[in-house]
């Protein structure tokens, strides 16, 4: 009976691509019911899963994720500077799992890529033709020497949102006017490149209000950063007590003391009342373990389908993948989440890939009423993700207060935007 | 200059639909959307329900669509980011991810 029924299916999936494009590999949906395993419920996972549902009712996908709820990065500069709630950057998987998304609440602690399976925390064993990995990024643990679990407790890096966000966020209300906070923020690679300028921005205006003899500085291991131009002129304008240290200043940290909360960089060294180290980083853990990580700690992946490089049938998304010029944001894991979405269902269909194309959109706010972007098209070219000669940039550099106040506007509508498609 | 643009997505349209019938048995629920279209949902939302001052693209005018494309592409409407972006996708382009908008609900 079931043989029967597969002839059938086959039969027609094959008179398809025979009147479509000619198709050698051996379609995985005509086998039986296709699996795509998805690990990482983030921007890049959730959008992943959810994605693949859209686009094909009848894959069984499985998601999993060691959190119930998940906390969004973006905005949450917005909550460490007071502006608002831990709450409004929390989301659950109930949609999902109304797509007929198998959601498990497990971490995933093991690739086993030659039977093409998943191990799970709690045992169990998820069988794949496709896995997705959307790990984020694991912070490198005394890569800066000093900076360890504990160390964060203390000096919180805050670049996981969720209680190390509240925790940063307590520790500016706790501090007397006056104090001095300290950012540092690490070389290139890292999750959200005008993060740490974005924090400074709104820490900033926090202190500007509340704690007007206050002074921050930000410690930088780079001369060069995203949209400098624009954070600098802003700066410049608004916030008067924000001092930026590039690398060739003696900016580079090198080591931490946190029970002094004092930094050493090479020129000297700098104590604060609250410190927030930014991390060296590197992809997840679970892309190590999957063998999907290079030497760098990165994923390299076919810029196509996302299918990981040195491992067949693992495609990564996001932070952990090597994106070429796409930056590590949440934008860029949704649209890459989504390109790759389509890839997978044309690879299990036995049918021919088409060539993504791809946005980013990264929003900072400056101040409250105070948005800047960078934006940008990319498509494969040569082996990577290169950007679209003559599109993308930067906003104006000239631009009146009403055209900062719109990009401000179009920053939260795009974080409602982007939560909806992905958890709502 | 319409005209010629109106006779274009109707020839899109065409392929569109071919493609649709021959892809029935994967894209049951939905048409397969063309390179870029899904990337336009990181900031157009999908559903009416979401506060945002970006408008939805879902069912509107293919013409409309593309003639606004053009307009952010070539500066002659005022934008934020639209104009950055729109310079990266050509007409052909344009045109297929403006159909299958239309097409949807």
């Amino acid at each position: 009976m079931i043989a029967k029924r597969l002839n059938r299916r086959s039969f027609l999936r094959n008179a398809a691509a025979a009147a479509t494009a000619p198709s050698l590999a051996c379609p995985a949906i005509a086998q039986g019911q296709a699996r795509v395993v998805v690990v990482g419920g983030g921007f890049g996972g959730a959008s992943a899963a959810r994605a693949l549902r859209r686009l094909n009712a009848k894959v069984a996908i499985t998601l999993v994720e060691s959190n119930r709820t998940f906390t969004a990065c973006p905005f949450s500069n917005g909550v460490i500077a007071g502006l608002r709630d831990l709450k409004e950057q929390q989301f659950g998987y109930d949609a999902a799992a109304k797509d007929s998304i198998n959601v498990v609440f497990a971490s995933a602690t093991g690739i086993d890529a030659q039977a093409r399976s998943v191990i799970l925390s709690t045992g169990e064993r998820l069988g794949y033709d496709r896995l997705v990995l959307s790990p984020g990024i694991d912070i490198l643990w005394n890569a800066l020497p000093g900076y360890d679990e504990a160390a964060a407790e203390v000096m919180p890096h805050a670049w996981k949102a969720g209680e190390q966000t509240a925790l940063l966020r307590r520790q500016l209300e706790a501090m007397e006017d006056g104090g001095t906070v300290i950012i540092s923020a690490p070389a290139n690679p890292f999750r959200c490149p005008p993060g740490p300028y974005e924090r400074a921005s709104l820490i900033a205006h926090y202190l500007k209000v509340r704690k007007p003899r206050s002074k921050l500085i930000v410690l930088d291991a780079k001369d060069q950063f995203s949209k400098q131009r624009l954070f600098q002129d802003a700066w410049a304008k608004l916030y008067p007590n924000l001092e930026w240290v590039a690398l060739s200043s003696g900016g580079k940290v090198i080591a931490v003391d946190a029970a002094a909360k004092t930094l050493t960089t090479d020129f000297g060294r700098h104590k604060g009342d609250v410190v927030n180290i930014i991390p060296p980083q590197s992809a997840g853990r679970i892309a190590t373990t999957a063998g999907v990580a290079d030497r760098t700690g990165w994923c390299a992946i076919d810029p196509v389908t996302f299918e990981s490089k040195p491992v067949p049938n693992i495609h990564v998304l996001g932070d952990a993948c090597i994106a070429g010029a796409m930056p590590k944001s949440a934008f860029s894991a949704n649209a890459q989440a989504k390109a790759c979405a389509a890839a997978i269902v044309r690879l299990l269909a036995g049918e021919p890939v088409v060539k993504p194309k791809l946005i980013n959109t990264c929003y900072s706010l400056v101040a409250p009423d105070y948005g800047i972007t960078v934006a940008g098209v990319y498509q494969p070219a040569a082996g990577v993700l290169a950007e679209v000669k003559g599109s993308g940039g930067v906003s104006p550099l000239q631009a009146p207060a009403a055209y900062r106040a719109q990009e401000a506007l179009f920053a939260d509508g795009w974080f409602r935007t982007i939560t909806a498609e992905v958890f709502g | 200059m319409h005209g010629g643009v109106r006779m274009q997505v109707k020839c899109f349209l065409a392929v569109v639909t071919a493609t649709c019938v021959l892809n029935a048995d994967v894209f049951a629920a939905s048409p397969e959307p063309p390179p870029a279209a899904m990337a336009c949902s990181g900031c157009h939302p999908a559903t009416a329900s979401v506060q945002t001052p970006v408008p939805r693209l879902q069912g509107r005018n293919a013409t409309e669509i593309i003639e606004q494309m053009q307009a952010f592409r070539d500066g002659k409407r005022e934008a934020t980011v639209m104009g950055r972006i729109a310079k990266g996708f050509s007409d052909p382009e344009i045109q297929a991810i403006a159909v299958w908008y239309a097409q949807l609900n």
